[in-house]
């Protein structure tokens, strides 16, 4: 890891016309922990602007010396400040992004991917009346915060927005501020976890056996589904079978993504390159059908 | 001259063609004899084409033997393009750090341009595919593109295919309709051992004009097409594309696919030869000394690693690798880059150690179409 007290000056900004596998260099200038295994990187470029994204799309993020991750944005773009990148520590770099302090140096390129689809609501107005229904699973509530956070501040105007988080546990739920903030402006926050201990008050059970108490009306809804693919496969199911429209569902997916901007051939899900066109995909039609094909 | 007049140049000529090349600053490639195969090498003139080579070509074989006086009497070998465009091992970037500060070098593309004389028409085929994969798109490879772009491609039509070859099949051979400078065909007849050629590009028509042609006659038109339609009626084999995209697309769960990983090594050679495939790892590599490079490494769909994600490989058995490679190839490939992945150059099946043939594949799922593989409930049900 680069750690670098020093003055990083101009030197470090990549040749005029680097190379699009070429990173940015940015500073972790605050870090969260927010679960045993989770932590929000806060980022700053040492060099120019910050990075403009839509909420759901990812950066790829190098911990230099190790290698390099698809990370999503979970700063929301309307909220300013440092560019926010949650992470769990699942292998070597997300290991060495977890274990960041401040002052380190990190590499960024992006932003990449689609996105939840959201600015055209907030910006035209709240024109698009429908519930919105967000399903988190663990982790999957980082790259969903900042379609969160624009959907809540949307509803001021009259729109309902409904937000299922599961866990495996208790320590898995990040982002607990965030949550009480949304449901002190009106969302309806639910949670639940696998395998409750002696502290937890609220649900036990899969998120899917939230979906029918939470409230929404099925076919006026729009849904948002990120978290383990088994997780997103049944709760897409299940608001299928409510009545949800399975155009209506986006899902976030993830595979192997070592560049992108689809030259690597990892993230392939059958005729999807999920950086290019992912990782928000709709669930109706042929993601639904590969959803249900077993790639074992 | 015009693109539409086709021309007689002899061997000379065509020793000539390389001469004006080396003099315009192109480094010139083309067919060689190494090891026992033929393989894109460095040509200096005409003495270094594999003139006198025959090859023989079939499920796991490939042996070279003698010709007659004929330099492009053979097929593509192990060998393909795509390494001139898309390095096997190629540096992205090089950093170094020294008191926690971080400096970047690019690395630029070299700048001598590459003249490629003796491409077949499949393999400019694969490399316009090559074109759709990183020349296009929202994230063009830029050095992919300066190298394409200041190429010089003489294509050699085939008048000997192997008994692996398909190319007509997929409609990218014998004959070769654009995308070239110069376009040959070798003839040997009783009116002698020539090419005809045509100019595709004005860049074409002023190299072709630079070196010894006489106008081409009737009857050396009428030679190429002869030798154009033999070539297509001696093809070693043939695959059905009239709905193959959509017939591999709902035959997901077919049984051929268990049974062919009972023959597949996954040892990666068919993705390794493709001249299409594109997969690559993105890999940092760090020194002591502080130094760091990114680089590009040619991968396989094959390797357990390629599908990797937290927690395991996604397709963990050799029968869900094959099945991506091949529906990938002769199916999402159209979805992805609005083409076929494979120009029917034969490669896969030549160089696969235990003989797997895409065409005989293809054609035992094309047989039992819709058929289901018998699943065994597994503890990881996940119902």
């Amino acid at each position: 890891m680069v750690t670098s007290e020093h003055s990083v000056a101009s030197k470090d900004v990549p040749s005029p016309g680097a190379g699009p596998l070429t990173p940015l260099t940015h500073r972790v200038v605050r870090r969260v922990q927010e679960t045993s295994d989770v932590a929000t990187l806060f980022l700053e470029p040492l060099v120019g602007d910050r990075l403009v994204f839509r909420p759901g799309q990812f950066n790829m993020l190098s911990a230099f010396g190790v290698g390099e991750v698809a990370i999503s944005v979970s700063s929301a773009p309307g909220e300013g400040g440092p560019l926010r990148h949650t992470v769990r520590d699942v292998g070597a770099v997300s290991h060495a992004l977890v274990r960041c302090e401040v002052g380190d140096v990190i590499g960024v390129r992006g932003p990449f991917g689609t996105d939840w689809q959201v600015t055209s609501d907030v910006e035209g107005g709240t024109s698009d009346t429908r519930d919105v229904v967000v399903v988190a699973g663990g982790i999957g509530l980082a790259p969903l915060r900042g379609a969160l956070y624009e959907f809540v501040a949307a509803a001021r105007g009259g729109g309902r927005v409904f937000i299922l988080v599961g866990g495996r546990n208790p320590d898995q739920i990040i982002f607990h501020d965030d949550l009480a903030a949304w449901e002190r402006d009106g969302a309806t926050v639910m949670l639940s976890v696998d395998q409750s201990t002696p502290q937890w008050r609220g649900r036990v059970g899969l998120v899917t056996t939230m979906l029918g108490d939470a409230g929404f009306d099925p076919r006026n809804s729009r849904a948002l589904l990120c978290g383990p693919e088994i997780m997103m496969r049944f709760t897409a199911r299940a608001l299928v079978d409510m009545g949800v429209d399975p155009a209506a569902i986006l899902v976030s997916l993830e595979r192997n993504m070592q560049c992108g901007i689809g030259w690597c051939g990892h993230c392939q899900l059958g005729p999807l390159i999920i950086c290019r066109d992912g990782p928000v995909v709709p669930y109706g039609g042929v993601v639904e059908r590969l959803l249900a094909e077993r790639e074992r | 001259m015009t693109f539409a007049e086709s021309f007689v140049v002899d061997v000379d000529g065509l020793d000539a063609l390389v001469q004006v090349l080396i003099q315009r600053g192109y480094e010139t490639k083309g067919p060689t004899v190494h090891d026992g195969a033929v393989v894109p090498g460095p040509i200096t003139g005409v003495r270094e084409f594999p003139r006198g080579v025959r090859d023989e070509q079939a499920p796991g074989r490939y042996r070279l033997g003698k010709g007659d006086e004929r330099l492009f009497a053979w097929a593509v070998g192990p060998g393909s393009w795509k390494a001139d465009f898309f390095p096997a091992n190629q540096v992205e970037w090089r950093a170094h750090t020294s008191e926690g500060a971080l400096s970047f070098a690019e690395v630029g593309t070299a700048s001598t341009p590459l003249a490629i004389i003796g491409a077949r028409p499949c393999e400019l085929a694969a490399i316009e595919v090559f074109d759709r994969v990183l020349g296009e798109g929202a994230h063009p490879d830029p050095r992919y593109v300066t190298r394409r772009d200041t190429c010089f491609m003489v294509v050699v039509e085939c008048a000997v295919p192997a008994g692996t070859c398909f190319c007509s099949s997929m409609g990218t051979g014998p004959d070769v309709k654009s995308g070239f400078d110069i376009a040959l065909s070798e003839l040997s007849d009783a009116d002698g051992h020539r090419f005809l050629a045509r100019a595709g590009s004005s860049h074409g028509a002023d190299v072709l004009a630079a070196i010894p042609h006489a106008l081409a006659s009737e009857l050396d038109l009428r030679a190429r097409l002869e030798s154009l339609e033999h070539a297509e009626a001696s093809m070693g084999r043939h695959l059905e594309t009239e709905g193959l995209a959509e017939l591999l697309a709902r035959n997901i769960e077919h049984p051929r696919w268990s049974d062919v990983a009972e023959r597949c090594l996954s040892c990666a050679n068919c993705t390794m030869v493709c001249p299409t495939c594109f997969c690559s790892d993105v890999l940092d590599i760090s020194e002591l000394s502080g130094a760091l490079e990114r680089r590009r490494v040619w991968s396989s769909c094959f390797d357990l690693d390629h599908s990797y994600l937290h927690g395991g490989a996604v397709r963990s058995s050799t029968s869900s690798r094959y099945r991506q490679w091949m529906t990938h190839k002769l199916s999402t490939w159209w979805d992805q880059f609005d083409t076929s992945g494979c120009v029917g150059c034969g490669r896969c099946v030549t160089w696969c150690p235990v003989s797997i043939d895409i065409t005989e594949e293809v054609e035992a799922i094309v047989r039992t179409d819709g058929a289901a593989r018998v699943t065994v409930p597994t503890s990881r049900s996940d119902s």
